[in-house]
């Protein structure tokens, strides 16, 4: 297409004959193209690189026979009767049920907050606001941890004992039955999911808000006119313009839940159980938080098994991505407001 | 069933015609104005409530992290920053002393290898999505490139540290090998910050520069690019902000060290996320030696310095991308 359009000009100008124009403008070209292309081929190429390297990694773990894993690595205990892939399954309970938690919690919150900065909160106050959001997705997760096992915990304890108290018939809140006691310390599955949901609120609350914004000014004009509330124009207008930017949002807060290694390393007392009292310490793990207390004191079997453990969760966050890619690019066929 | 429908409809109207009598153009029925005031407090609720949090970890930091800073080495209450200047060779015990000159050396050099490599791959991806790719390929790609977002920090530790051990050999961990465990995570953000901007230029620029016969590179690169600049600084700086806190990759591709390494070749690296870690890991100092100059809690005061030290910097990169953008971005109307 290009290339025609240089050769005419090429013609014209003879001068150092017409292929020597042609190759002089269309080279930079050229090699710009390919290489964007190369560039975006290759972030193809890594990601299936990351499947092949951990697979390759994770392979003499994986296809060892369970004793001779279990010889190998300390803490798989045979005698408890686990297995690396019951391990792997205790942590996957644990991963989804302290993501789940946490995103419960930070959904409505984020989009409240979302609303509130694009369309409650007066113009000049919006901006600082929405930097302030911005600041606080950038807090390193390790600063979360640290903030939540030093400062959060100590005042959780206590909110914890009322609730086992008063609502331990609830199977979530129940506390341990040796003791009739949940934990003192505040190191459970349901601290490491506030400190989540914590973490992911400006992740949802960011991508939420901009897509808030982007509501298209005569939709709302529109609804105003109509003679709708405030809260009427932004469940006519601006959620449904959203629904599927905070279904993107949230999934993203989900993926970040998943993986998330500090935070949940730094407050969780880790257990393997597949027990849904999440108010009682060493009852929980995640995946990722698993792999990093065990991988710096692993021998060479014992960070292939770890390995293992990574592939498995990569291919839950390679799953939920997947699922939300598609609920996204289907409700965004049906949210009708593209222009 | 018709019969209630209209009776619903005709007290509904009258209490309308009632309520219009004081001001018609502004009659809202009292059902809606409490749906509404009821949805704007429990917005302006959920803002408050998750402003809390935040502001109680911005002030425990802050008030926490400046504990390090005002013990001199004999333990003397004094303000000094030798935790800026040390590293932690020799440090032991609970001796007032030891600080994270290694571990800022460390980071800024990772952070800055992890950049090098994933800025100008996060660019031309850009590129190649708003300008040339087409069809399948382009449907893949991006989809590729959200699917690579939500690679989990330590799964990207991982494939580092397997890359490495099938290239270099079992065990390798060093500065390089942390630098690309964080480009893997910091090429999606490049690509999605960069693709947004880049969409953002009105094609009527690029019209116009193909009207007047300029090459297609140079279109991209004096007018799209151009256009897009303060935003791709901004969408590179706040994707250095963000890798630049990571702890679990580092934590299993380089590892940790006492020491000062200034060779990503070679050899562990202290970073400051980990250094954080590390400090908080250790525990309350154990005081053995009645003579030595001895504080159990030291440990805890340096990972709350270094926690300090790391949030300004994030602050830093986060304002200075503002200030790149304010400053680049080309004179508009919008």
């Amino acid at each position: 297409m290009s290339g025609s359009r240089h050769a005419d000009a090429a013609v014209v100008t003879a001068s150092g004959g017409p292929s020597d124009l042609r190759a002089r403008r269309d080279v930079p070209s050229r090699a710009f193209h390919g290489a964007s292309l190369g560039s975006a081929l290759l972030i193809l190429v890594t990601l299936a690189a990351v499947a092949a390297f951990l697979l390759t990694e994770a392979w003499p773990a994986l296809t060892a026979s369970p004793d001779e894993l279990a010889r190998a690595v300390a803490w798989i205990k045979p005698e408890a009767g686990e297995a690396l892939f019951q391990i792997i399954g205790y942590l996957v309970f644990g991963t989804v049920l302290v993501s789940a938690m946490a995103l419960l919690i930070a959904t409505p919150l984020s989009v409240g907050i979302a609303l509130f900065i694009s369309h409650f909160a007066p113009r000049r106050l919006a901006a600082g606001l929405g930097y302030l959001v911005d600041l606080l997705a950038a807090i390193p997760s390790v600063v979360y941890g640290l903030w939540g096992a030093m400062a959060v915990l100590p005042r959780l304890a206590p909110v914890y004992a009322w609730l086992a108290e008063h609502l331990g018939w609830i199977p979530l809140f129940a506390p341990d039955p040796a003791t009739g006691t949940v934990s003192p310390t505040g190191r459970v599955a349901l601290s490491a999911a506030i400190v989540l949901a914590i973490m992911v609120i400006p992740i949802i609350t960011a991508v939420s808000r901009e897509v808030f914004l982007q509501t298209p000014t005569l939709h709302i004009e529109a609804a105003l006119a109509l003679g709708a509330t405030r809260w009427e124009m932004i469940r006519m207008a601006v959620l449904p313009f959203g629904r599927s930017g905070v279904v993107g949002a949230t999934m993203l807060g989900l993926g970040r839940a998943l993986g998330e290694t500090m935070a949940v390393y730094m407050i969780i007392s880790g257990g393997l159980t597949l027990s849904w009292s999440v108010l009682q310490a060493g009852s929980h793990n995640t995946i990722a938080s698993y792999i990093a207390s065990q991988f710096p004191e692993a021998n060479a079997m014992g960070v292939s098994a770890l390995i293992a453990m990574g592939l498995a969760l990569f291919i839950i966050t390679l799953a939920v991505n997947m699922l939300a890619r598609w609920i996204v690019s289907r409700r965004a066929a049906f949210s009708g407001a593209n222009g | 069933m018709s019969a209630t429908v209209t009776t619903s409809d005709a007290a509904a109207a009258g209490t309308e015609l009632k309520e219009s009598a004081s001001s018609p153009l502004t009659a809202v029925s009292r059902r809606r104005r409490f749906v509404d005031r009821a949805m704007t407090a429990l917005i302006g609720a959920a803002f408050a409530a998750a402003i809390v949090p935040l502001v109680w970890l911005m002030t425990t930091v802050a008030s926490r992290g400046i504990g390090r800073f005002l013990v001199d080495a004999s333990g003397e209450r004094n303000l000094n920053f030798n935790f800026l200047e040390q590293s932690m060779r020799g440090v032991s015990g609970g001796a007032p002393e030891g600080g994270i000159y290694h571990a800022v050396v460390g980071t800024v050099l990772i952070t800055l290898t992890a950049a090098v490599i994933s800025v100008p791959i996060g660019i031309l991806t850009a590129v190649y999505l708003v300008e040339y790719a087409r069809g399948p390929l382009k449907r893949a790609i991006t989809f590729f490139v959200d699917v690579m977002t939500g690679i989990p920090s330590i799964v990207a530790g991982l494939f580092a540290y397997a890359l490495a051990a099938v290239i270099v050999g079992p065990g390798t961990k060093t500065g390089l090998v942390g630098a690309g465990a964080l480009a893997v995570l910091m090429v999606p953000v490049v690509v999605r910050a960069s693709e947004e901007m880049l969409k953002l230029v009105p094609h009527e620029l690029r019209e116009a520069a193909y009207a007047l016969g300029v090459p297609k590179w140079r279109v991209i690169v004096k007018v799209v690019l151009r256009t897009s600049v303060a935003g791709l600084a901004t969408g590179v700086t706040l994707a250095i902000a963000r890798v630049i806190g990571e702890t679990a990759p580092l934590l299993i591709a380089v590892g940790v060290a006492d020491s000062l390494n200034t060779n990503i070749l070679d050899g562990r690296m202290m970073t400051l996320p980990v250094y954080i870690v590390s400090e908080w890991r250790k525990g309350p100092a154990v005081c053995g030696d009645p003579s030595a100059v001895c504080l159990p809690e030291i440990t805890e005061l340096r990972a709350w310095a270094a926690a300090l030290v790391l949030i300004l910097i994030v602050m830093a990169l986060n304002l200075g991308a503002r200030l790149i953008s304010k400053h680049f971005s080309p004179k508009t109307g919008r």
